[in-house]
C-alpha cells in the first residue's frame, strides 16, 4: 500500500525540521536535485517543456493500475529540487488525490517564495499541469 | 573614492537588510535606488502643490506647472538640447520609443528600411516591427561580433538611400557595451536617415550632449537616473517632431477641437497627451541635480573603477566566463559560470543578501547569439563599493561550492 499524499507531506516536513540553516537546506535540495533522474533530450519535446523566464521545466506522465507516474526535469538545479519533492508527494497517486492536493507542506518547509509566480521558474505552472494531466486520467478512468 | 558613506546615506534603502545581511544592490541596470531628495519631493508635490498642470488659473495649477516645467529645463540642460520646448516627458525609454515609431513610422512607406541591431533591448525592437507592419517598410539588423560589439562593416553596408530610420542603443544592457554612437549618427546622416538612440543605460552613466552627437532622438527613463519610475524623455530635434504627426490624442496636446477636425498645440505638449505623472516629473528634478552635483565624470570614474576591479576579481574563479567583452563598456557585466544555471546562482545569492539579476535581460537576440539561455548580471551605480564587490565574489565562490 503506498504512502497517502498527506503521509508523504508530513514525512518531508520531520525531514526538513531537521536544518536550522538555509545553506543546509539548500544544499538537501541541491543534492535531490542532483539525484532526481534526467529526462532524455528526446523526450524533451515541445508538447512537455513548460517555460519559465528564469528556468525551464519538462513534464512528462503515465498512468499505471490507476495510479499516475510523473516525470519532471529542469535546467536549474534549485527548481529540480523541487520538482523532486513534488513528485515524491504526487506520483504513484490516485488521479482524485493529485487534483485535491492542497501542498501546504510547501509553506511549512519554508519553500513557499521559490512557489511564487514572481519567480518565473516554471514550478507554478508545473503544478497546474500535474494536475491538469491527474483531471484529464480520471475522466478517462 | 572608497569610502563613500556620505553618497549611500542619501539613498535610505542601501541601509536595508535582506536574508539577515546587509543588502548589495547590482542591479541598477534595472532600476536605480531613488535618493532621500527624490522621496522627500514626491512628498512634498502631494502635500503643498497637487493639482493639475497646464489648465488651471489657480494658485496651485500655476505652482504645479511652474514645477513641471522646471524640471523641463532641468533636462535641457542636462543633455544641452537647443530647445526646452524639444524634451517631451514619456513614461520611460519604452514610451518614448514607440512614440517615434508610431508617429515617425506613419509618414513611411512600403520599401522604406529602419536599421536596428542585434543588441537591442526588446523595446527597441518591437516597435519598429509593429511599424514594419503597418507601413510596409523592412527592419535591417546589425549583427554583433563575439565580444559583444556591433559590426561596423555590415553596419556601412546596410545604409543606404532607402534607409530612413537607425535606432540603436547607446550602451547594452545585457553585454555592457558602449556603441560608437557618433560614428553611427555621422553615417547615417551621410544617408539622410534619421537616428534614434536608446539611452536607457548610458544617462545616468556618460555626459550627453545632443547638440555635439547631432542625434535626432534620444531616450532615457528617469528610474535608472535614481528618478521615479513612470516617468520618461524623448528629446527630438524641433524641426522634425513638428513634421511628425501626433501620437496620441486627448486633452492637452491640442488647440482648438471641434468634433471634426482637430489643431494641434504647439510643442511638447502635442506629444504630452493627457494627464502626465506630474509630481514624478517634478521629483525627477532632485535626481538630475544630484547627477550634476556628483558629476558625470566624477560617476564615470567611480563606476568604471567598480568595472575593472570586479572584471579582474570574476576572472580568478574559475570556470566563470564574461559575456560582452568589448573594451569600451560601463559598468555592466553578464556572466555564466559553468555547469552552473544562472538562476541557482541568483537565488543563492540573494539568501546572501546580493541583488542581482538573472535570464536574457529582454535581450533574446543576444542570449541566441552567444547560444545561452540567460546569464548573470551585475550592473553598478555611483553608490557601489568595492566592499560590496568582495561580498559578491566571496558570494559566488560560496555558491559555486554548494552547486558543483
Ligand atoms: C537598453 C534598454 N532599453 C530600453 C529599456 C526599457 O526601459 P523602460 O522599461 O524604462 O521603458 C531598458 C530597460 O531595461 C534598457 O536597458
Amino acid at each position: 500500500m503506498n504512502m497517502s499524499i498527506n503521509e508523504i507531506e508530513n514525512e518531508i516536513v520531520e525531514e526538513f525540521e531537521m536544518f536550522d540553516n538555509w545553506i543546509d537546506k539548500y544544499e538537501y535540495l541541491i543534492d535531490l536535485g542532483k539525484s532526481l533522474p534526467k529526462i532524455s533530450d528526446s523526450e524533451k519535446t515541445k508538447e512537455n517543456i513548460i517555460t519559465g523566464c528564469q528556468s525551464q521545466v519538462w513534464l512528462n506522465a503515465k498512468e499505471k493500475d490507476r495510479h499516475i507516474i510523473f516525470y519532471a526535469d529542469s535546467d536549474a538545479i534549485m527548481t529540480k529540487g523541487i520538482i523532486a519533492i513534488l513528485i515524491r508527494v504526487l506520483s504513484f497517486q490516485k488521479p482524485k488525490d493529485i487534483i485535491n492536493a492542497k501542498l501546504e507542506f510547501i509553506e511549512k518547509i519554508g519553500l513557499k517564495e521559490q512557489l511564487s509566480p514572481t519567480r518565473a521558474n516554471g514550478l507554478v505552472s508545473m503544478i497546474k499541469k500535474m494536475k491538469i494531466y491527474a483531471l484529464g486520467f480520471e475522466q478517462k478512468l | 573614492m572608497s569610502d563613500n558613506s556620505d553618497i549611500r546615506n542619501m539613498f535610505p534603502i542601501l541601509k536595508s537588510r535582506v536574508n539577515d545581511n546587509d543588502l548589495v544592490y547590482f542591479d541598477n541596470a534595472a532600476t536605480t535606488q531613488k535618493s532621500k531628495e527624490v522621496i522627500k519631493e514626491l512628498e512634498r508635490f502631494y502635500l503643498q502643490e497637487n493639482s493639475n498642470i497646464h489648465r488651471g488659473v489657480h494658485h496651485l495649477s500655476q505652482v504645479a506647472t511652474d514645477s513641471f516645467e522646471l524640471t523641463r529645463k532641468s533636462v535641457k540642460t542636462f543633455i544641452n538640447s537647443k530647445f526646452t520646448h524639444e524634451i517631451i516627458f514619456t513614461k520611460g525609454t519604452t514610451d518614448s520609443i514607440n512614440l517615434v515609431a508610431s508617429s515617425l513610422g506613419r509618414l513611411l512607406k512600403k520599401d522604406d528600411e529602419i536599421i536596428i541591431s542585434e543588441m537591442e533591448h526588446h523595446s527597441n525592437i518591437v516597435p519598429w516591427q509593429l511599424c514594419c507592419e503597418i507601413s510596409g517598410a523592412k527592419l535591417k539588423i546589425v549583427p554583433i561580433n563575439d565580444s559583444g560589439e556591433l559590426d561596423m562593416i555590415i553596419f556601412n553596408e546596410l545604409l543606404n538611400s532607402k534607409t530612413k530610420i537607425v535606432a540603436i542603443t547607446h550602451i547594452s544592457n545585457s553585454l555592457g557595451t558602449i556603441n560608437p554612437i557618433k560614428e553611427i549618427i555621422k553615417l547615417s546622416h551621410e544617408n539622410n536617415a534619421k537616428v534614434l538612440i536608446d539611452g536607457a543605460q548610458s544617462a545616468a552613466h556618460v555626459s550627453i550632449d545632443v547638440q555635439e552627437l547631432d542625434v535626432d532622438f534620444y531616450c532615457f527613463s528617469a528610474h535608472k537616473l535614481y528618478g521615479p519610475t513612470g516617468v520618461g524623455v524623448l528629446y527630438g530635434k524641433e524641426e522634425i517632431l513638428n513634421q511628425m504627426p501626433p501620437y496620441q490624442g486627448g486633452g492637452e496636446m491640442i488647440k482648438e477641437v471641434s468634433l471634426h477636425k482637430t489643431t494641434y498645440a504647439s510643442l511638447p505638449h502635442k506629444f504630452e497627451a493627457g494627464t502626465p505623472n506630474i509630481a514624478g516629473v517634478v521629483a525627477f528634478k532632485k535626481s538630475i541635480d544630484l547627477l550634476e552635483n556628483f558629476g558625470l565624470k566624477t560617476i564615470k570614474e567611480h563606476e568604471d573603477a567598480l568595472l575593472s576591479y570586479a572584471t579582474k576579481e570574476l576572472k580568478k574563479i574559475e570556470g566563470l566566463i564574461i559575456v560582452g567583452t568589448s573594451e569600451n563598456k560601463s559598468g555592466i557585466i553578464s556572466f555564466n559560470i559553468n555547469g552552473i544555471h544562472h538562476y541557482d546562482l541568483g537565488v543563492i545569492l540573494d539568501k546572501m543578501g546580493i541583488a542581482i539579476r538573472t535570464g536574457h535581460h529582454c535581450t533574446q537576440p543576444v542570449m541566441r547569439k552567444f547560444n545561452i539561455p540567460g546569464t548573470a548580471r551585475i550592473s553598478f551605480a555611483y553608490y557601489n563599493t568595492f566592499d560590496e564587490i568582495d561580498r559578491c565574489i566571496k558570494a559566488i565562490n560560496k555558491a559555486k561550492d554548494m552547486l558543483l
